[in-house]
């Protein structure tokens, strides 16, 4: 059923998701290459997010295929993907998602520690992570004491600690200014390109947008790679 | 103008306290309940005195006094009444046989007329008892007919068993201790109520022990819903209120759900009111009509539970500063300090010592300083607890993801932590306390006995001149009834009555196999006396033993007797050793075989039956009293038992844990409540960290971690303040101090399942939340 | 953009040759587009004819005479007359793109079509001037910035018109 193009790292088909009677996707379609950024842009309510959550398999969708790495991603487990989830992929949210009890370093070094890596070696990685994203001087204080744009950083390098293939990421400037914005988005980028990490980024902003190397738009329910277009 | 605001922002938080939609009725209810508890509880303290009261009064205006020195003559307004009391099923009946003497005869309280020979009226729960089928060997005892019903003013408690009998010839049997005859009813020399120090020592621990969680609870619960108060309150702010009066609208919140707990608690209070006439403890059951608390007490608490409801939420919120855009708490609250805590519990302990040793001999308990030392030591737990926390808290840390989660979040607000589980210390605390009171009291009245049941377990004092061998024929045809021993026994003076005797010994007549129960005999034949040697006490005795000597058996003046039987001393009475007898004495004096019996004497001599009772036969001893009873009304038989007392406090301590069980189930349903909430507000972050892959089962075990390690710390406190309690009420009532570690691990039990069972509530609304929902934003 | 504003601008630190003045203009303000020499001279004749520069003095070296331009008084004064006056904002009413739209549904062309591949033409122009920002100095950051801007606000155009079109093709259709 599936015929992901070449060189693919995660691609889905014909992805449909209701939430009750809201249908949220309606035979969306998505690929990435690779180090590749795309972003998934369309009105409020059009179903980027669900797109976003089917693709890391935080949420499974009615029907359709989602292929990463040569794997279904819809016939493997919940545990399956969770594991998935900590080992291959990264997450940044809009906000809320830094554990507001930990230090910004702990907060770095969850997912490692997730994997089973011994604390001081997660917390020696995470500290690697935050001087690349230049928040470093807050390792010891708790995400309420620092600013917003400082959160969004550490929360990157949340993301890219483990060294993920995807990074995930919803809205990531939402929150913030469109200087710390601007930032967040080139530190973002430019780790995962160093990294050789692919980005999926949400948003409906078209500056944040034009940090990608193409984009894919949903309306509806319904996707459009503009590349295949043009 | 000052008071219509304040009614306007109060009455503004009481709409907001059940605006809130499901959760704010919860909220409000789990409030209510606390309260409600709070209430009945005071409620009923207030209500007891009035009741033991009442009691004492009823019990002192049936009373009739058998033990006259001296029988006043039959008259027109005299009756003669025997007290046969009896035991059924370890419950006492109380029985009267009554035959009035003539017209103007006193009819005792609640009885309207008096019942003929061979009928009786009966209390209402004999009636019960008579008609149930748990009932069936009491008839037997009781062969009366059921005529009547004895009226509430008659009895002391709703489920006394009493019944009053007619009867004839009672006159021939006064005796000054259980017929007698009385022209009224009535206590002649009235007392002031000698309630059992120790008792009321119990009460009011008892009391306070189930208040002070229920106040330390709804102490926590008008806190409930902190958080999304504190944004109601901000926005309050916004729109324009000043920060006093959204001060009167949180505590009008609070306010809310005091008054429901009112409304509530006398709810309860009716209730428990009505249940507590079908209990019965310490073999004391009351009248519904009894428990009236006084309008003033009633008075107090209906303007002091809301009240306090309002103090303390004003106080809860003095560190905080609502503004308009949102609450600061008092940043970092300064680090608590730990000699303040301690002053508590010392001075509790300080309170409690005078009174150590004071036991049942020395008087009253300064009731004050009970209660006072009592609360100060149980308080002194809400005191310690959030120190313990902080400070056990700081030092965790290293450990799996999910301890780490946890500890934080505790480090972070170990404060509110503690608070929820101050409940749960307190209830523990005391009662174990209670427990290990219980313990030590009972264990004490069981080694008092000291019967030696191996050999007899049973005794039945007949009346003089019954046919003793007969009833002993009789008895030991009776079911379960394995050996019977007769024994009489009368009392020698060595001089003829009147004179007043300078020398006494004892008498004890019986077969030779039932005196080899009392002494070592060499041989034994009907016929044969002896002198025993080595008995308690004996130093008279020896000197009696002269051959020839004239000895006066010592006869009931008033029974009617007339002449004395005289015992001369035979040459060769034999010497026999004593050994302790069934009832763990060694006796001294005389031992006599019935053939040796001079003339007159088996009249003259009150008879022993002591029975070995085969207790593997259901009721044996149920058996042996009804034969008795056809033996003679009067016959009085007596249980032995090295466990006498434990059924009066095994009821308590089974109503004690149930009490402490339910007043956990309430901390525990808002600690689950407050749980939700905090979960709630994490949801995002939940939702957040299942996306990283986080596994489920991390999440929640750090759920569990987070409600474990609070309790864990606060059911160690509990149990060192709870012992210490116990330790120190023990050696107030002079009782030996033995901890009572079943009760401990009861009750620190309870404590930890209250935990697991928050914890396992709690799991599916958090595998609800970490479901990818919580990340939907649009 | 007043070339002659700026290139006034550009006088009032010191006189300078036209050569000077190309070099300095495209060095600041000519990333996109350089001036040609022909531009400059025209101009300077202008402004020259205004008073609002004079000539300096000539060289006349090996190759071609070269003047040199200084500001006049009257030149600062309309430097600062210029710089003070508020810029009147575009007023974008005649759009190209809203023709377009409007002729599709008129024909009963897919408009939504139309939005969406002019949102990839701006965002491919919004990729560029990002790539430049990031690699460019702080001058670069801020000419790419308004431009991105303008061309964020197309796009939002775009995306409120794309939410519009039911609404749009009843009211065309009418």
């Amino acid at each position: 059923m599936t015929s992901a193009p070449a060189g693919t790292l995660l691609a889905a088909e014909d992805l449909r998701k209701a939430y009750g009677p809201t249908t949220a996707l309606d035979g969306a379609a998505f690929s990435i290459h690779p180090g590749e950024v795309v972003a998934v842009m369309g009105p409020s309510g059009s179903g980027k997010s669900t797109l976003l959550h089917c693709l890391a398999g935080i949420v499974t969708p009615d029907s359709g295929s989602i292929t990463y790495d040569g794997r279904e991603l819809t016939a493997m487990n919940d545990a399956g993907r969770s594991a998935l989830r900590r080992s291959e992929f990264g997450f940044v949210f809009q906000f809320g998602q830094l554990v507001p009890e930990l230090t910004c370093v702990e907060n770095v070094a969850l997912p490692l520690r997730l994997n089973g890596t011994p604390r001081k070696e997660a917390e020696r990685a995470a500290l690697t992570w935050l001087e690349r994203l230049e928040v470093d001087d807050v390792r010891k204080k708790r995400p309420g004491e620092v600013s917003g744009g400082q959160g969004q950083r550490v929360a990157v390098a949340r993301a890219l600690v483990t060294g993920p293939r995807v990074v995930f990421a919803d809205e990531p400037t939402g929150a913030l200014d469109s200087l710390n914005g601007e930032r967040v988005m080139e530190l973002l980028t430019d780790a995962a390109r160093s990294a050789g990490a692919a980005v999926v980024l949400v948003t409906h902003e078209a500056r944040v947008a034009a940090y990608s190397d193409r984009e894919i738009v949903v309306r509806d329910g319904r996707s459009r790679d503009m590349e295949r277009v043009i | 103008m000052r008071a219509r605001q304040w009614a306007r922002d109060l009455a503004m938080g009481t709409r907001f306290a059940f605006a809130g939609g499901r959760e704010g009725w919860v909220r409000a209810l789990l409030t209510a309940v606390g309260v409600g508890l709070g209430v009945a509880l005071l409620l009923l303290t207030t209500a007891l005195p009035g009741a033991l009261a009442e009691r004492n009064r009823r019990e002192e205006a049936r009373l009739d006094y058998t033990f006259a020195q001296e029988v006043m003559p039959k008259a027109d307004d005299t009756l003669v009444v025997a007290d046969i009391d009896t035991t059924y099923l370890d419950r006492n009946v109380r029985g009267r046989l009554m035959e009035p003497e003539g017209a103007e005869a006193p009819l005792p309280p609640g009885l309207e007329e008096f019942p003929a020979t061979g009928e009786m009226v009966v209390s209402p729960a004999l009636r019960e008892l008579l008609d149930s089928d748990r009932g069936e060997l009491l008839r037997e005892r009781l062969p009366y007919d059921v005529v009547g019903t004895i009226g509430e003013q008659g009895l002391i408690g709703s489920q006394e068993l009493a019944y009053y009998a007619g009867a004839e010839g009672l006159a021939e049997r006064i005796d000054g201790s259980t017929v007698a005859r009385i022209d009224e009813f009535g206590n002649p020399h009235p007392t002031e109520e000698e309630t059992d120090p120790v008792l009321v020592l119990l009460v009011l621990v008892v009391f306070v022990v189930l208040l002070m969680p229920v106040a330390v609870f709804i102490a926590a619960a008008v806190r409930f819903g902190g958080e999304r108060r504190d944004r109601r309150l901000a926005a309050l702010r916004l729109v324009g209120s000043d920060s006093r009066a959204t001060r009167r609208i949180a505590a009008g919140e609070a306010l809310a759900g005091a008054l429901l707990g009112l409304v509530l608690g006398t709810g309860f209070f009716l209730i428990g009111r009505e249940v507590a006439a079908s209990f019965e403890v310490f073999g004391v059951s009351v009248f519904p009509s009894y428990l009236n608390p006084s309008p003033l007490l009633v008075l107090l608490v209906a303007v002091a539970v809301p009240a306090a409801a309002v103090l303390v939420t004003l106080l809860a919120l003095r560190s905080v500063v609502i503004e308009p855009l949102g609450v600061v708490r008092a940043a970092r609250p300064a680090r608590r300090r730990l000699w303040w805590r301690l002053l508590l519990p010392l001075g509790g302990i300080g309170m409690l010592t005078p009174m150590i040793g004071q036991g049942r001999e020395n008087g009253d308990f300064n009731q004050y300083l009970v209660v006072g030392g009592v609360i100060c030591l149980l308080v002194g737990v809400t005191a310690l607890l959030p120190w313990i926390v902080e400070t056990v808290v700081a030092r965790l840390g290293r450990g799996s993801l999910s301890w780490q989660l946890a500890v934080r979040r505790l480090q972070l607000s170990s404060g509110a932590a503690a608070r929820m589980v101050n409940g749960i210390a307190v209830a523990v605390a005391g009662a174990i306390a209670l427990q290990m009171l219980f313990a030590g009291v009972e264990s004490d009245y069981t080694e008092a006995t000291g019967y030696d049941v191996s050999r007899a377990q049973m005794q039945i004092r007949v009346p003089e001149g019954t046919d003793l061998a007969a009833a002993a024929a009789k008895l030991e045809r009776t079911e379960g009834v394995r050996r019977v021993h007769a024994l009489s026994e009368g009392y020698f003076h060595d001089t003829p009555p009147p004179k007043e005797p300078q020398l006494g010994a004892l008498l004890t007549i019986g077969d030779c196999a039932t005196l080899r129960e009392v002494a070592k005999l060499p041989d034994c034949r009907d016929g044969d006396a002896f002198v025993l040697r080595g008995g308690d006490y004996d130093d008279e005795t020896a000197s009696l033993n002269e051959p020839g000597r004239k000895l006066y058996l010592e006869t009931q003046e008033d029974s009617g007797e007339t002449g004395t039987v005289v015992w001369t001393l035979p040459e060769g009475v034999g010497q026999a050793d004593a050994i302790e007898d069934p009832t763990g004495t060694r006796r001294n004096g005389f031992l006599m075989t019935p053939g040796a019996m001079p003339a007159g004497m088996a009249q003259a001599v009150s008879g022993e039956l002591y029975l070995a009772i085969d207790d593997s036969v259901p009721h044996a001893r149920e058996y042996a009293r009804n034969t008795a009873a056809t033996i003679d009304p009067l016959a009085d038989p007596m249980d032995w038992s090295t466990t006498e007392h434990s059924e009066r406090y095994a009821s308590i301590r089974t109503g004690l844990f149930a009490g402490a069980t339910a007043v956990l189930a309430l901390i525990g349903a808002s600690l689950l409540v407050s749980q939700l909430e905090q979960l709630r507000e994490r949801r995002k972050l939940l939702s957040s960290l299942v996306a990283f892959g986080t596994r489920r089962r991390t999440l929640s075990l750090s759920v569990l971690w987070q409600t474990a390690i609070p309790i864990g710390l606060g059911l160690l406190l509990a149990s060192a303040v709870g012992m210490t309690l116990g330790a120190v009420l023990l050696r107030m009532t002079a009782t030996s101090v033995r901890v009572d570690w079943p009760s401990v691990l009861q009750m620190t039990g309870i404590g930890a399942a209250v935990v697991v069972v928050v914890t396992l509530l709690s799991l599916p609304p958090l595998l609800r939340m970490m479901r990818p929902d919580g990340l939907r934003t649009e | 953009m007043s070339i002659g504003h700026t290139l006034l601008g550009l006088l009032e630190s010191g006189p300078r040759h036209g050569y000077d003045l190309k070099r300095a203009f495209d060095e600041k303000f000519g990333h996109d587009r350089p001036l040609h020499y022909g531009q400059v001279y025209s101009t300077m004749s202008r402004l020259l004819k205004n008073g609002l520069v004079e000539v300096d003095g000539i060289e006349s070296g090996g190759g071609p005479e070269r003047k040199r331009y200084a500001i006049t008084e009257a030149g600062i004064t309309d430097v600062e007359r210029w710089l003070a006056t508020p810029e009147k904002p575009e007023p974008y009413l005649q759009s190209t793109l809203y023709t377009k739209v409007v002729l599709a549904l008129l024909t009963s062309r897919d408009a939504a079509d139309i939005l969406d591949t002019q949102r990839s033409e701006h965002l491919r122009g919004m990729r560029i001037l990002t790539d430049r920002k990031r690699k460019g100095d702080l001058a670069d950051q801020l000419i790419c910035d308004h431009a991105l801007f303008h061309l964020e606000a197309d796009l939002r155009w775009l995306e409120l018109t794309a939410a519009r079109l039911d609404k749009l093709r009843e009211a065309v259709a009418r």
